[in-house]
């Protein structure tokens, strides 16, 4: 196959006009939609989707017609959310599927919507995408003209409509739980699972939130079947992914590939390797929240959910995110560290402090001030944090932290002063350090 | 052109401002729910959400001062003080840090005279460092306002900066004509 026909998602992306209802119809847009509603019932679309294996592309990797499932059957009040916070440094798909094809999405919104019986959906866009906001709610304002929202849509008694809810810069938003109560009028803070937001979600009533990127594949799944869309990707890792290339490659961007291509061969003919000059160091493959792989290991890797879970990461949001040699690792995990530490929503004690305590202790290396203790302490903060929270956001933070530690120990050791008096340090969380 | 609606707070928001704030109110489900993109109509005309703003918005939608200073205070783009005219947000996050964000950071240090997170004497400029803005793989970048600068250099910079000091802000790379150049694959 050429690269052109992996285009499911991005066919429309060089299109300066891809935004256009008329475009996106010209193109057979929409017809998905109409078969949806005219010929299927929400039963068949959630099992077409759960047969395709499409699995949510916002970083757990859920099968999103599973979690379609889960509504209480018969459930009277339903909600959809569509999860455009794209906060995930390194991530930034989610904007192009909106910005260059919002069409795409608002179709497979609209099914999906009927697939689970939702009459009210919010397209939550991150605060930062101000000047995307405008952009979506123009295509939600054709589509409305069009009849493809509101009322009776295409006549077939189904009722749907679309709110943007804009954000306000808050990582934790992204978080489902964070993101309905932040629509619900609240502050971002997550809430603790179970209930699942399927039983129990906005006003205490079954919703479901999927990335934009899962919601965007639905319409496709639909016109050609599950059968189609499992050609691409592997038997696990179905379809098509989009991913997000940051660093000195040659050819940084978004790229549609299939799921299972060797990543050796997505950096040289895709990315053109590095720029002149640098050499690959390592790469954060799934977003920042995700361990990092040295080079070594990640050219051996294939990017789909198995191969990557197998080599000690995750696939993730497919926020790439390459390193070069010139990198000092010490400096760019004390970058993320602040990052998780501003981000923390402080609800729970080992997140808040722990996500502080690593910054610092990070800090205080950088500062010549650390000893052979501290780096051990680091492993020990990140102890009390794993798996000890409400939301995976202290993990995300602990993810990277440590992979860093295990995989560039030389270079924080470097860092450490042979003549530092060798103070008593006393384990996290009890004691005083610093 | 905006004129006193409320008396007792003496919070002028335009007349268009309270239309907007009452289709919202009758759009979403709840009136609690309606309060961010309600917060959103104010922070657009003022820039921040005075305690009158709050006092509106306490009546408006029926919540307590305290639940409204929550939000208020929770997300980092909501304001409660006036801002300097033009807040230049720079990326400082992974992906801009690997691609150059330190040299520009540094440039709009000494261009601006300020370091970041500090505002100009005559409060023209802010210089803040923020977390990814989504352009990760078109960084360094930075944010004014709803307009996104990428593939910043020094000299980028500068032409943004004279242009600001004209008071032209100039147009930003996500603007609709200069889609096509984009990099996808
Ligand atoms: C801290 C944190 C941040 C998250 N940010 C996002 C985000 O920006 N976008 C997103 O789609 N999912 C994000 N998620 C995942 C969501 O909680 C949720 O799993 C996802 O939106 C479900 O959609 P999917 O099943 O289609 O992937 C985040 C999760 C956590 C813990
Ligand atoms: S883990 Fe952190 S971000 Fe998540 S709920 Fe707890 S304090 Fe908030
Ligand atoms: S890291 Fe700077 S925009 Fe994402």
């Amino acid at each position: 196959m050429s690269p052109s026909d992996y285009k499911i998602l991005s066919k429309r992306f060089d299109r300066p006009d891809g935004h256009l209802l008329s475009v996106y119809e010209a193109d057979g847009g929409y017809k998905a939609l109409r078969m949806a509603l005219t010929s299927l019932k929400p039963k068949e679309i959630r099992d077409v989707v759960k047969d395709a294996g499409l699995r949510g592309r916002g970083g757990a990797g859920f099968p999103t017609g599973v979690k379609w499932g889960f509504v209480p059957e018969g459930s009277e009040e339903v909600y959809f959310f569509v999860n455009a916070d794209e906060s995930e440094p390194g991530t930034f798909k989610d904007r192009y599927l909106l910005d260059y094809d919002p069409h795409q999405t608002l179709e497979g919104t609209i099914i999906s919507c009927f697939a689970v019986q939702a009459k009210l959906a919010f397209i939550y866009i991150r605060g930062e995408f101000g000047w995307l906001v405008d952009r979506v709610q123009a295509a939600v304002d054709e589509a409305y003209a069009a009849g493809y929202l509101g009322k009776n849509i295409l006549g077939s008694g189904f009722d749907l409509e679309v709110i943007v809810h804009k954000g306000a810069g808050a990582y934790i938003c992204g978080e489902e739980t964070g993101l309905i109560n932040s629509v619900e009028g609240l502050k971002g803070q997550p809430k603790i699972k179970p209930p699942f937001p399927a039983v129990s979600g906005f006003l205490d009533k079954p919703t479901i939130v999927n990335n934009v990127e899962s919601v965007a594949s639905v319409p496709y799944i639909i016109n050609y079947g599950a059968e189609a869309y499992k050609k691409f990707g592997t038997e696990k890792s179905c379809g098509t992914k989009l991913w997000s290339v940051s660093g000195p490659v040659k050819k940084p961007g978004v790229y549609e590939i299939p799921l299972g291509m060797a990543f050796r061969e997505f950096f040289h003919d895709y990315l053109g390797g590095m720029v002149d000059g640098e050499e690959l160091k390592a790469v954060i493959v799934g977003g920042s929240s995700v361990p990092v792989l040295p080079a070594a290991e990640i050219m051996n890797c294939n990017l789909d959910y198995e191969s990557l879970a197998n080599a000690g990461t995750m696939l993730g949001s497919g926020g790439m995110i390459v390193i070069p040699q010139s990198s000092d690792m010490v400096e760019l995990i004390q970058v993320l560290m602040h990052f998780y530490f501003d981000e923390s929503c402080g609800q729970c004690t080992p997140c808040r402090e722990g996500t502080g305590w690593l910054h610092k202790i990070v800090k205080k290396l950088r500062r010549g001030e650390g000893t052979a203790a501290d780096i051990d302490l680091l492993g020990h903060v990140c102890d009390g944090m794993a798996g000890l929270t409400i939301c995976p956001l202290a993990d995300a933070a602990v993810m990277p932290m440590r992979s860093f530690i295990d995989k560039f120990r030389p270079e924080f050791e470097a860092l450490i002063q042979e003549t530092a008096p060798a103070e008593p340090v006393s384990r996290w969380p009890r004691g005083e350090q610093e | 052109m905006s004129k006193p609606l409320d008396e007792q707070t003496g919070f002028t928001l335009s007349a268009a401002g309270v239309g907007q704030i009452d289709a919202l109110i009758r759009r979403y489900p709840t009136k609690a729910s309606a309060l961010m993109p309600c917060i959103w109509v104010i922070m657009d005309e003022f820039g921040h959400v005075s305690e009158a703003g709050v006092d509106f918005l306490t009546r408006k939608l029926e919540l307590t001062r305290a639940r409204i200073y929550e939000v208020l205070t929770f997300y980092t783009m909501f304001r409660t003080e006036p801002q300097a005219e033009y807040t230049l947000q720079v990326c400082h996050n992974i992906s801009c840090h690997v691609m150059g964000a330190r040299p520009v950071i540094a440039h709009l240090e000494k261009r601006l005279g300020i370091r970041l997170g500090e505002t100009t004497p005559d409060r023209k400029f802010a210089l803040e460092g923020v977390e990814c803005l989504g352009a990760c793989g078109l960084g360094p970048c930075l944010q004014l306002g709803k307009h996104l600068y990428e593939h910043l250099t020094s000299e980028k910079i500068d032409d943004l900066l004279d242009s600001l000091r004209k008071g032209v802000v100039p147009r930003a790379d996500t603007d609709r004509e200069s889609q096509a150049g984009g990099e996808t694959s």
